[in-house]
């Protein structure tokens, strides 16, 4: 289990950084969506993987060991947290998409830029 | 166990709140609340500076849960500081941001404001590394919003590159509070300082490496070199008074080193104490050095005050590097010095533009502006304190900074670098005033409707008022230092945070 975990996390890793560095928006919050699933992975492994152990400490078993339930509380907020901005980015890329007229990340490119500020003055 | 720690927190939510109810009530309900709200932020950060004045450690437990299992919040003196010089500034800019209308361009200007003043003092109190996460996401989520307040292509272009790098930024966040959770067990800063004193050698590499992506995390907060791009173009871009507000922001990421690895590695850390001082001396002299490049190559004023923004915080790196008390008095004096001053010049930057018209801020001769003496005054007084020229603060804060950097090795490097792009941004500044001010175009040679607005008297009492703090800073130079002095030696007796965090007992109906 732990290479398969290792490798997941390293891939998902790998693409979201090749992602991120693309020069067109979607690309690039995709890379960042596939970053925050290889961080949710990263600190679920934290917590060491176990199998079949109870969630929390169990007083009757009195097992000696247990899985770790504060990396599960940790995952739940970079979740949502995660989520809440990748939607707030999708919005900001459309807009962006919008207003610049192209989905590059640098908006304009650099004749059409100048070109717009001469309009300006 | 007193509540006065957590109102810092809870005051702006609640206002947060309340401004969402008060949509429907108009603009001006709004102005009162938000700004109401702020003026009870400055009183509270007050009484949070003498309550510290005792060297006492205020520890708050949130639900009554002990550390480590809660999460704590902790007011010392630098936290006290840090919210002190968040709500003057966020005075300042609010009352700009009333008087221009700016809170007009959009439909939640003030409860965002709000949010952001609870992620801020959220962040300079807690004491839990994740914790210190979610109070991060609030203020960015929060400082997303108010960067795109109002609208203009530029500022949205300038927004995403913000966004997409903070973004990665959390990332990377996680990942270095995963892989010390991984090997420490805790996540509260006291027991993780406790924790690393008698963690195995074959752990260190881990930690090592985790402290350092941490580090490059509240670089990219404290735009510290190389991760320091995004932020000239977004702060000359914004509206201004979200501009002032946000250099309170670079901040957080010098506060969060200090606090963060001043504390886990501190003096106990063994191995590991103080490992990446180096790191942020080097980098601070490196950011500080393209900063005044940046101030002489900047095609507008709001770039150049932004670059200047940049080179304060740079200074300040440079004093956080050097690792000592002394410097890090003079760190903290500078850092008081650099948040208001540069707040007023970005408010100021935002007067001139306003007041040259269509030929806006940017280093071309324009027409005379309205109340050019006034204005242009002013402006050399700003100038003058925030590139460090006496007799103003900025020349004492950096006096201060190079004589605690006479001990350290790298001494030759740190004067020459701090005194070489020092006369840059002089000669800089110098350069832009004469070129707004003096080389103007006669009156017949701007069309009418190019004209500027005239000076808009009462948003100007912003300007000044924040920049009255830089005489005050020298006329009570003692006291000020006295108090930096105390809160530099709190910082570095991490044993006493160690100990006041976890040994704070629970509240029961004993000792209530």
């Amino acid at each position: 289990m732990e290479w398969l975990i290792s490798i997941a996390i390293g891939v998902l890793t790998a693409t979201g950084v090749y992602l991120t560095l693309r020069a067109r928006t979607f690309p690039v919050v995709l890379g960042l969506t596939l970053l925050a699933y290889a961080v949710n992975i990263f600190l679920f492994a934290m917590g060491r993987l176990t199998v079949g152990l109870p969630a929390v400490i169990d007083k009757t078993a009195q097992a000696a060991q247990y899985s770790d339930p504060l990396p599960q509380a940790l995952v739940l907020t970079a979740i949502v947290i995660a989520f809440g901005m990748t939607a707030f980015l999708i919005v900001l890329a459309l807009k962006a998409r919008g207003e610049l007229g192209n989905d590059h990340v640098d908006g304009l490119d650099v004749d059409a830029e100048n070109n717009s500020n001469k309009e300006v003055k | 166990m007193s509540h006065l720690t957590a109102w810092p927190v809870f005051l702006p939510l609640i206002a947060g709140f309340i401004l969402i109810l008060a949509h429907m009530g108009g603009i001006r309900l709004q102005r009162v609340i938000s700004f109401l709200t702020v003026i009870g932020l400055v009183l509270l950060s007050m009484a949070l500076i003498s309550a510290t004045s005792s060297d006492q450690y205020q520890v708050y437990l949130l639900g009554n849960w002990t550390a480590p299992f809660g999460i704590v919040l902790v007011l010392d003196r630098l936290s006290a500081l840090m919210v002190l010089i968040t709500s003057l500034l966020a005075v300042g800019a609010l009352w700009y941001a009333m008087t221009t209308d700016t809170d007009k361009k959009g439909a939640h200007f003030h409860i965002l404001f709000q949010l952001q003043l609870f992620g801020l003092n959220g962040a300079f109190l807690t004491g839990d590394v994740f914790n210190l996460f979610v109070f991060f996401e609030v203020l960015l989520l929060a400082s997303y919003g108010l960067l795109l307040h109002g609208n203009g292509r530029l500022r949205t272009k300038a927004g995403l590159h913000y966004v997409v790098i903070n973004l990665v930024g959390s990332t990377l966040f996680l990942f270095a509070v995963g892989a010390l959770y991984g090997v420490l067990g805790t996540l509260n800063i006291a027991d993780m300082a406790a924790k690393i004193a008698v963690a195995p050698q074959e752990d260190l590499g881990v930690i090592a490496a985790a402290g350092l992506l941490l580090l490059v995390v509240f670089g990219v907060k404290a735009a510290m070199f190389p991760l320091y791009l995004w932020m000239p173009s977004a702060y000359a871009n914004t509206s201004a008074p979200v501009a002032a507000l946000f250099a309170i922001m670079t901040k957080v990421g010098i506060y969060s080193i200090i606090r963060v690895h001043g504390t886990i590695f501190g003096s106990e850390a063994g191995e590991l104490s103080y490992f990446y001082a180096p790191w942020v001396l080097g980098l601070g002299l490196v950011t500080l050095f393209l900063a005044a490049l940046g101030v002489m190559a900047a095609r507008g004023l709001r770039e150049q005050v932004a670059y200047l923004v940049l080179a304060s915080v740079a200074t300040l790196l440079i004093g956080v590097g050097l690792m000592s008390p002394a410097a890090l008095n003079a760190t903290l004096y500078y850092l008081i010095h650099s948040t208001l001053i540069a707040g007023a010049m970005f408010l100021l930057a935002d007067v001139v533009l306003r007041g040259r018209g269509a030929y806006q801020d940017r280093f071309e001769s324009g027409p005379f502006m309205p109340n050019a003496i006034l204005i242009g005054s002013v402006l050399m007084i700003g100038a003058i304190a925030m590139t460090g020229m006496p007799p103003l603060s900025g020349f004492f804060g950096k006096v201060l900074i190079l004589s605690a950097a006479l001990d350290d090795s790298w001494f030759a490097a740190i004067i020459t670098v701090v005194l070489v792009s020092g006369l840059i941004t002089i000669l800089s500044m110098a350069r832009s005033g004469s070129l707004i001010f003096y080389k103007t175009l006669s009156d017949d040679a701007v069309l009418p409707s190019d004209r500027g607005e005239p000076l808009n008297r009462m948003a100007f009492i912003a300007v000044i008022g924040l920049l009255l703090s830089s005489p005050v800073l020298v006329i009570f130079a003692q006291p000020i230092t006295a108090f930096t002095e105390a809160t530099a030696h709190q910082v570095f007796n991490s044993t006493a945070y160690i100990e006041a965090v976890l040994s704070t007992p629970m509240v029961t109906e004993a000792n209530k």
